[in-house]
């Protein structure tokens, strides 16, 4: 997920070029007060009129309590959006206020149940709410962690190694596969530094996110090498997904490999790993059909 | 409609800044290093953006900087609700 | 020493014979820093000369008091590879009676050669320079202030120019070896205060582009080359200086060093990248008829396997010796580039000349495999078209062109095609790139040209290829 700042025509007009997941259009921490109004005005005609393929489309809106979030809602949802990003989440009830409000715009367009919701949690409150939070609304699509905002509510500052970050990472995603919801890490904002950004991937890719927020397209690459499955990874699930495949036609309910029986987890991790694949490039669709 | 002098838009690569104030009619003045080609098809994006604000008098200032057309509307709207004090966005 | 050559500019110019109306020529080897052309011209209105032709390897932004020159009748024909800045703005506006011949640089040397290019007397600055005409692009002593290294645009003129002047502002003792310039070929030496600029001739050391989209752009060439096929040991390589097709070098020297493969030599304008992957044993020879910055200007001073080339030695169409015969892989930059796959370098997207033929003919139409890298959208202008506004390089030299939003093949080369495919690259039509490119940007209105033709493009082998009209405001 690659931020982009709302107020910058020219890296809005060609971010997808460099193929992130998704965009994250934001009109929070990056735009001044005095460009607001500017700004939700640029993201709304972006989100009109540039082609961004198939590139998922969030924004990053104000916070509800402020003089900007109610019409931040309204603009995006009105330019289609896939996904609001509400910043600072402290509660469940945030969310169905901004469900509520989002709700309301879509009624009036007749499209309920358009916009999905990512919540990023950035403070001590929302960590210990996380769960709540993850299943306040059937339109979360996902929890993120903010560390800056996050170690500041600490009171302690962000190291290379992270430790300060452990906990409320590994909350977020046991909150989240608890909820049954996507995952995704904080921003590592030193670009001239690729060797601790890959060490930083690489945590968190263990710790079991689904992803990783990005400033700039050159930290594209190092995420999507760490995230791509090792062949020998991705030969291995593609023999677990032709075992099910023969089972199942042979009408057999037990599935094996190589003479072991895989269970369900497995064939699970599998299927992780194929999308994963697939996503990375490596394996394209019609391969395995 | 009452105009106010209002500016809205930088002048960073891919970017228009568009400088509004009271006129009589639509009067659009463009600098910009693609007017031989976009001159004509940006002059048009503004004066229907104004248009579409129920402006019809104003002097617009517009200094391009390789803007595209949805960007170009952003900052004409941005200029326009700047300059009336009401926010006509829609 | 006896009967030295060395004289005043005016005595040289005296001396030369020069009459109105003759051909007068320059090297750009000091490129932005240069100081010779304007030097000279002026001196030559100052004595009264009328209705000179300028022969120049290429001519930049420094060059603008020409216009002056030009208006008074001094200057009345130009034929150059590049022309940039106010000079080539008020050439675009119709300043010049005769249109400025525009000719590649294997073009310009192959016309020297066969006497199409007649010059009557060459002006050609030189770094070092002895009593007798010993001229190099090379430093010799500590006095040495304007360095360019190689200076294999200037030999072709050195060689047929009916009379030979040197320029420097390093004097040095006889003899001055290795010398670019033998002096059995200079008629007189000239010593001036600087003929160059040295912080405008060339930039320091290594910048590696920061810029994500030439980022994006050069991993994309990388991979084209790596999978093209040409990418074996012993394979051959031109890069242009653009960010991306610089940064490029980069990518395919992770990859050489990956699976071992070693180039046999790197041609053309020689970079720091090109001299740093000499160094580290990846390339075997470096063929350099221009040193584009320190580093390769230093390399060609010390190093014996970094070799000078002249300009019909690097790219001569006719000449069958000339390195581009033998070059497999070349990367190139373009301000246009059509369905057609025909590139433009020359003349911008708003009808004006900002740009330089150079060796881009050459280069593409010998190589075995010829990459164009370029945006296709460069804010609001448009980089893949329908048609070139101007033709510089045929589609029939262009193989594949590489832009941030996929890679269009040439039809005429299928099977690079299914090899950028089989490797899982984003092979798209090159109409697609086009219509991309309009759906963004909407249509853009004609360029208002006038009648009059300022400018003709010749190709490489002497034949006018297209013709550049006057712009009007």
């Amino acid at each position: 997920m690659m931020f982009v700042p709302g107020n910058n025509p020219g890296m809005m007009a060609d971010a997808h070029i460099y193929g992130p997941d998704s965009i994250m259009l934001d009109l929070e921490d990056s735009v001044t007060m005095a460009e607001k109004d500017a700004a939700r005005l640029l993201v709304y005609n972006a989100l009109k009129s540039i082609d961004y393929g198939n590139t998922e489309m969030v924004v990053r809106i104000n916070p509800l309590n402020t003089p900007y979030g109610h019409k931040d809602v309204e603009a995006v949802v009105k330019a289609g959006v896939d996904v609001i990003r509400m910043p600072k989440t402290e509660t469940a009830d945030e969310v169905r206020e901004l469900e509520a409000e989002i709700i309301k715009v879509e009624e009036e367009l007749g499209c309920v149940g358009r916009t999905q919701i990512m919540a990023a949690i950035e403070s001590a409150l929302g960590i210990v709410n996380a769960y709540e939070i993850a299943t306040a609304s059937k339109r979360m699509m996902g929890i993120a962690l903010g560390a800056e905002d996050y170690t500041a509510n600490l009171k302690t500052p962000r190291t290379p190694e992270g430790s300060e970050l452990l906990l409320a990472r590994e909350t977020i995603v046991v909150a989240a596969r608890a909820a049954g919801i996507a995952c995704f890490d904080t921003v590592y904002s030193n670009l001239d530094d690729m060797d601790t950004f890959r060490k930083e991937v690489e945590l968190i890719k263990n710790l079991g996110f689904d992803g990783k927020s990005i400033i700039n397209p050159r930290q594209i690459q190092v995420v999507n090498e760490v995230f791509a499955p090792k062949q020998k990874d991705i030969d291995k699930a593609l023999r677990i997904i032709a075992a099910i495949k023969e089972a199942r036609e042979k009408g057999s309910g037990v599935i094996a490999v190589n003479g072991k029986m895989v269970d369900r987890p497995v064939v699970l991790r599998a299927e992780r790993v194929i999308a994963l694949a697939v996503a990375s490039g490596i394996l394209n669709e019609e391969e395995l059909s | 409609m009452e105009l106010k002098n209002a500016v809205a838009g930088t002048l960073e690569s891919g970017d228009i800044m568009i400088q509004i104030g009271p006129g009589e009619g639509l009067q659009v003045e463009l600098q910009s290093s693609v007017a031989a080609q976009f001159g004509r098809q940006i002059k048009s994006v503004i004066t229907e953006t104004l248009e579409g604000l129920g402006i019809s008098d104003a002097y617009v200032k517009a200094t391009d900087k390789g803007a595209l057309d949805c960007t170009i509307r952003a900052r004409v709207t941005a200029a326009a609700v700047r300059a009336t004090g009401k926010d006509v966005w829609k | 020493m006896r009967n030295t050559k060395v004289v005043s500019l005016e005595e040289a110019i005296r001396r030369s014979g020069l009459k109105d109306g003759m051909t007068i020529s320059f090297h750009h080897h000091f490129r932005g820093g240069d100081k010779v052309v304007n030097m000279v011209v002026a001196k030559l209105a100052e004595m009264g000369f009328k209705d000179l032709k300028l022969a120049a390897s290429s001519l930049s932004d420094v060059h603008a008091p020409l216009i002056d020159h030009i208006k008074n009748g001094v200057i009345t024909g130009i034929s150059t590879s590049g022309l940039r800045g106010e000079l080539a703005n008020e050439i675009s506006h119709g300043l010049m009676k005769e249109p400025v011949v525009f000719r590649s640089h294997g073009g310009r040397g192959s016309a020297i050669a066969n006497g199409e290019l007649h010059i009557d007397v060459a002006f050609l600055g030189a770094s070092s320079c002895d009593c007798l005409g010993n001229a190099s692009g090379c430093p010799r002593s500590e006095n040495a202030k304007s360095i360019c290294g190689s200076l294999g645009y200037a030999l072709p003129d050195a060689k047929y120019a009916d009379h030979v002047v040197v320029l420097t502002d390093d004097l040095v003792d006889y003899p001055n070896v290795p010398k670019s310039i033998s002096a059995c070929e200079v008629e007189s030496v000239v010593v001036v205060d600087s003929v160059g600029d040295s912080s405008k001739i060339s930039s320091g050391a290594i910048r590696d582009s920061k810029n994500p989209r030439d980022i994006l752009l050069a991993q994309q060439a990388a991979k084209v080359i790596i999978n093209s096929g040409y990418f074996e040991d012993g394979f051959s390589i031109q890069t242009g200086t653009g960010g991306a097709s610089l940064a490029a070098v980069k990518y395919i020297r992770e990859s050489m060093m990956e699976k071992g493969i070693k180039a046999s030599f790197a041609l053309g304008g020689i970079t720091a990248h090109m001299v740093k992957l000499h160094e580290e044993g990846l390339i075997g020879r470096l063929i350099d008829v221009q040193s584009f910055d320190k580093v390769a200007a230093e390399s060609i001073a010390s190093d014996h396997l970094h070799q000078e080339v002249s300009a019909v030695e690097y790219a001569s169409a006719d000449n069958p010796g000339s390195a581009v015969h033998a070059l497999d892989i070349v990367i190139l930059s373009a301000l246009e580039v059509d369905v057609d796959f025909n590139v433009n370098v020359l003349v911008g997207s708003d009808g004006i000349i900002r740009g330089a033929v150079g060796g881009h003919p050459d280069t593409a139409e010998d190589s075995a495999l010829s990459i164009i890298v370029c945006p296709l959208l460069r804010g609001r202008i448009p980089c893949v078209v329908s048609k070139v506004t101007t033709l510089i390089t045929p589609g029939a030299g262009v193989d594949v062109v590489v832009t941030e939003y996929g890679i269009a093949v040439n039809p005429r080369r299928p099977e690079i095609a299914e090899r950028l495919k089989a490797a899982g690259l984003k092979v798209v039509d090159i109409h697609d790139l086009a219509a991309k490119a309009t759906s963004v940007i909407g249509v853009p209105d004609p360029l208002p040209f006038g009648d009059k033709v300022v400018g003709i493009v010749m190709d490489r082998h002497g034949k006018v290829l297209d013709k550049i009209y006057n712009i009007v405001d």
